[in-house]
């Protein structure tokens, strides 16, 4: 079974690398980018019907930090 | 003073804080691999060094603190034990929940690597009775991710409780508060982002980060 994690920051916390990809974004004349926000993707491969508390387990305990990411599991 | 400095692959401060340990005390540290699950006996403190861990993989410290022995580190610190975190370890420490908070990427973007002067918060820890409150020292730092963060509600409460050790006087990292030390709610686990470790003898430019380590062995010994 194949997962896709979706790990990005909280809203509020400070992302210096989505600032600079933004300025990037404007020095290459590319106009109206009101923002930019870097997150990060792990796709799995686990082994079918493994449940989802032990996938939110993974994400908790190791792909995200709760402290400052969320994170979202899509299934393939 | 027993101690112990743990080493990660990827560690690089390790040897420096073990000879800033064996110089202070006069007894040179175990030096405990990561992949061991259990401590010396009678630890009078555990070292968690600076460097790159894993690579930095997945976030800074995230791999190491995950790793065997450091689960033997949070029953110590859990039982009393002192626990150092420089720079790497600092990131090691909030990414094994002994500290809150994270470490993010500076502000700036760029490595810093220079001394700074820090701010003593509080010079009635464990780790800083060596220092005056409020006294100015300098200590090097060299990071990419020692931009301090934590919840607004989180910071009020550790700055109400006078849990910061450390603050930058300037602008080094974006660290929230300008937080560059703190210490866990009992008062026996700092994290840190300066390197006390680099200044231990004249031939540093300084002795600041010696006080650190003749501090906490009086206070041990």
């Amino acid at each position: 079974m194949k997962l896709r994690i979706v790990v990005t920051l909280k809203p509020g916390v400070l992302d210096p690398q989505g600032k600079a990809i933004e300025h990037a974004l404007g020095s290459l004349g590319f106009s109206g980018v009101g923002g930019v926000r870097s997150g990060k993707i792990f796709e799995l491969d686990v082994a079918d019907g493994t449940d989802d508390a032990a996938i939110d387990a993974m994400c908790r305990q190791l792909l995200a930090n709760t402290v400052i990411e969320n994170y979202r599991v899509e299934r393939a | 003073m027993k101690a112990a400095v743990l080493v990660f692959p990827g560690s690089n401060c390790d040897r420096d804080l073990a000879t800033a340990i064996r110089d202070v005390s006069g007894q040179a540290p175990a030096m405990v691999w990561h992949g061991d699950s259990e401590l010396p006996d009678g630890l009078d403190m555990i070292a968690v060094p600076g460097g790159f861990s894993y690579g930095d993989y997945l976030r800074c410290g995230a791999i190491a603190a995950r790793s065997p022995i450091m689960r033997a580190v949070v029953e110590a610190a859990k039982r009393g034990t002192p626990v150092l975190g420089v720079c790497n370890g600092f990131q090691v420490l909030t990414e094994s929940g002994l500290l809150p908070g994270a470490l993010m990427r500076n502000a700036g973007l760029n490595f810093v690597c220079r001394d700074v002067a820090l701010t003593v918060a509080t010079g009635e820890s464990l780790f800083t009775r060596g220092y005056e409150a409020g006294e100015t020292i300098t200590i090097p730092v060299a990071h990419h991710d020692g931009n301090y963060f934590a919840d607004a509600e989180t910071l009020d409460r550790i700055e109400g409780e006078g849990r910061v050790a450390f603050r930058y006087t300037g602008q080094v990292n974006g660290s929230a508060r300008g937080i560059a030390g703190l210490l866990n709610e009992r008062g026996n686990v700092l994290g840190m982002m300066p390197h006390p470790e680099r200044r231990i003898e004249t031939a540093h430019g300084g002795t600041d980060g010696r006080r650190l380590f003749e501090g906490l062995l009086a206070a041990v010994a």
